[in-house]
């Protein structure tokens, strides 16, 4: 078991959670996961690590409610363990210092880009970072992000914050007013990192992004994770998750992320009916995605 | 090799042995077992087991010993049980083989101990591996406690991996009185004992109870470490303070075949489908949370002739497919699988589609599996393993209809320690490197064995790597010579 010493929601249906793990945290680096197990029940999901915290032994991770796992993960508080945590799985991101990198996050998957956007900017890159979300409260991770870039754009779907739009406008923009950006790194919904790639591909800018697919072992042993690159399979877990995103065969992807979304929705809809009738045991089921948008389980919009 | 003039506790005079048949295994009935995931061999009864054991001709120079790769004592282990001393012969296997509940179920015992015994020669050979499961079911049964453990040396070793190769050295070193600690990876302790092998052949209670009896014995696990990610094999030494290592990871990455649709929702490796199974649970959705395709009613095709082949159909068969193949390029006389096993998938009704090969996966238009398009082969001269080469008929191309595919070609070394671990030499398709006889490898201190070192192998086979590797371990915790 491993215990939760800190858990709160920063968006709607988002929760942070710092989690007592030293050894994941003494190896933590950039761009590498951990899998969960929440009970003896539990499937295996991957996570992307936050940040760690080699001192105090801990690592972060924000994990957005979408499928049962998820919210019943939003549902444990401060004081709660999670049953198995192994890590950290993958490669880490590749820092170097590429002259101007554009940082695209979306949504959640902003999180996921903050710890390699922190690196590449202590590796001396100059950050031009740009955060989607749906509507305002989907943007994470502003602030953090503001102190590890050197200009921050907002966009929403909704115009509710930052400019009207998505994170491809924008980039698009910044290409149009010759920013000599070097590098893209994008993290989001698939849909979303596929448009980024089309965009990037058309003006000859290496674009990095991260996947997560599903996955179950994360050592290479199962192959689940499997992604089509450059016309050849690559294993996720290990080869990963990183990958050159002009490379990558987005629809594959989609593809297979969909193979088990009926199983998804019918686990998903079992437990909140379970939930509605549990009423003495009403924290159980408090993932805080009561207030949030409609669930969409593979990738949401650009 | 000739029989005993020693004295024996065996009534039956030596003639008269070799007229006794084998005695058969009781097993489930096929049509039932096709709904269950209970195992399928029953286990013999005591009567069963003597009448067996007396069959054994008690040769001065036991062949079956000399070709089992652990070096279990057959014929003292057989007398006993024909003296009604079943605890004896159970700790008289232990001397050799601390998992005997699942070498007695999972072991080839055609190829190593009961394919070289004397009776074989005119008969069916000794039930060896009846006996040696009836003899450890029996001391489970009876919670006899584990034999006491040397003087403890104030040495620590940490074996990687808790498949069938760590656990086998993990019990004898612990015995020599070494400290043992077990990283394993997944969160259950077994390696492909827990997540490859199912229930109906390997019921995951008696690896419980094995697993148990080396708690006891003083082994540590510990759950939810992939080393050479967690922790390295540098920091196992230096800020662990082991004194040896031994890397037991298993085979690793599963191979796919390369051909066109690989990646069409339904085409599975075998290491996940059975990890889905066996590992998580996935039949028992939603129960359990990891899901997986329905197979209930749907055409299923596995693409393999091995043990791991053929405990995926099997499985799938159990989970309610209509039609479930075995799709396999060479012919049945190639096939690695056990015997018994093929023999069991026969009788639950698998089609054995040999001399086959699929060169096409099609798409149902959604993304989804609906057939495998099909070559049909023919045997050439033999090929790097002694095996007559499969090449293609021109013009045999057919289409199986299938909804699920799932692929048991072998697999590529996992290179998660190999990379991680400095002056750890591996060899060209990335296996560790290693001495066949002691499993030291180019690192001092740092053991290898299994399928790490082999690619995929069997569980004995393993276990065989796991026993030499604790006595080379042991012999360098207590000389220091390299």
């Amino acid at each position: 078991m491993y215990r939760i010493l800190d858990a709160q929601f920063i968006a709607p249906g988002i929760k942070r959670f710092v989690i007592d793990v030293p050894r994941i945290a003494k190896k933590h680096q950039a761009g590498q996961f951990v899998i969960l197990r929440l009970h003896e029940r539990g499937e295996r999901i991957p996570i992307t690590i936050e940040s760690s915290d080699r001192e105090k032994g801990t690592i972060r991770i924000v994990v957005q409610a979408v499928g049962k796992t998820t919210y019943e993960l939003n549902a444990l508080e401060t004081g709660g363990a999670i049953l198995d945590v192994v890590g950290p799985l993958g490669k880490p991101s590749e820092i170097e210092k590429y002259g101007t990198v554009a940082v695209l996050g979306g949504g959640v998957g902003t999180a996921l880009a903050y710890p390699t956007t922190a690196a590449l900017k202590k590796a001396g890159n100059r950050i031009l970072t740009i955060l989607g979300g749906r509507s305002r409260e989907l943007v994470l991770l502003e602030k953090e992000m503001r102190e590890v870039s050197d200009a921050l754009y907002v966009t929403t779907d909704d115009g509710s914050y930052g400019e009207k739009g998505l994170v491809t406008d924008k980039l698009r923009e910044l290409i149009g007013k010759g920013e000599p950006i070097q590098l893209v790194l994008a993290v989001g919904p698939v849909p979303m990192m596929k448009a980024v790639a089309d965009l990037t591909r058309e003006h000859g800018i290496k674009t990095i992004v991260s996947l997560n697919p599903i996955m179950i072992d994360g050592t290479g042993m199962c192959g689940g994770c499997r992604v089509l690159v450059g016309g050849k399979s690559q294993f996720a877990c290990v080869d990963g998750p990183e990958f050159d995103a002009h490379q990558v065969d987005f629809g594959v992807l989609m593809q297979r992320n969909r193979m088990y979304r009926d199983a998804e929705k019918e686990s998903l809809e079992r437990f909140q009916h379970a939930c509605e009738g549990d009423g003495q045991n009403g924290g159980k089921c408090r993932s805080g995605a009561e207030n949030a948008a409609p669930v969409v389980i593979a990738g949401g919009k650009p | 090799m000739s029989p005993a003039k020693e004295a024996s506790a065996n009534p039956v005079p030596m003639k008269e042995r070799i007229k006794i048949p084998r005695q058969g295994m009781p097993e489930q009935a096929a049509e039932l077992r096709v709904m269950n995931f209970t195992e399928v061999n029953l286990g013999y009864s005591m009567e069963l087991a003597r009448q067996e054991a007396l069959r054994c001709l008690e040769c001065a120079k036991p062949t079956c010993v000399d070709y089992c790769p652990v070096g279990v004592k057959v014929k003292d282990f057989v007398k006993l049980i024909v003296a009604g001393d079943y605890l004896g012969a159970a700790a008289k296997i232990r001397e050799d083989n601390v998992l005997p509940a699942i070498t007695g179920r999972v072991c080839p015992q055609e190829d190593h101990c009961e394919g070289f015994c004397l009776l074989h020669k005119k008969v069916d050979s000794l039930g060896i591996g009846y006996l040696e499961r009836f003899v450890a079911d029996y001391e489970q049964k009876a919670g006899a406690p584990p034999a006491a453990n040397a003087a403890p040396t104030g040495k620590k070793v940490a074996i990687v991996g808790s498949g069938p190769a760590g656990l086998s050295a993990a019990g004898d070193l612990i015995q020599r009185g070494h400290q043992v600690h077990v990283f394993e990876a997944l969160h259950e302790i077994g390696g492909v004992l827990v997540y490859g092998i199912p229930e109906f052949r390997l019921p995951k209670q008696v690896m419980r109870e094995q697993i148990d009896t080396m708690r006891k014995m003083g082994v540590e696990f510990e759950t939810n470490v992939v080393v050479g990610k967690t922790v390295s094999i540098d920091e196992l030494f230096e800020e662990e303070g082991y004194d040896a290592v031994f890397i037991a990871t298993g085979a690793g990455l599963p191979v796919f075949l390369n051909i066109p649709g690989e990646h069409l929702n339904g085409v599975y490796s075998a290491n996940e489908f059975l990890t889905r199974i066996n590992l998580m649970h996935a039949y028992e959705f939603p129960r359990y949370d990891e899901p997986m395709v329905g197979l209930r009613g749907k055409h299923v095709a596995v693409i393999g002739g091995g043990n791991t082949a053929l405990d995926a159909i099997r499985s799938a068969r159990r989970l309610g497919a209509e039609r479930a193949y075995v799709l396999y390029r060479r012919s049945e006389t190639e096939m690695p699988a056990r015997a018994e096993e093929v023999k069991h998938a026969k009788q639950e009704g698998i089609d054995f589609q040999v001399l086959t090969n699929p060169v096409e996966f099609l798409d149902d238009g959604r993304g989804w599996l609906r057939a495998a398009r099909c070559v049909r082969m023919e045997l050439g001269e033999p090929d790097a393993s002694g095996r007559r080469r499969p090449i293609p008929i021109a013009g045999s191309e057919f289409e199986v209809p299938l909804s699920v595919a799932i692929i048991a070609t072998g697999t590529s070394a996992n290179p998660l320690v190999q990379s991680t671990t400095p002056g750890l030499k591996t060899n060209k398709r990335g296996y560790i490197e290693a001495d066949s006889e002691s499993q030291r490898t180019s690192r001092k201190g740092v053991f290898a064995g299994g399928d790490i070192v082999t690619g995929s192998a069997t569980v004995i086979l393993a276990m065989g790597a796991g026993r030499r590797a604790a006595k080379a371990i042991h012999e360098y915790l207590n000389t220091g010579a390299w």
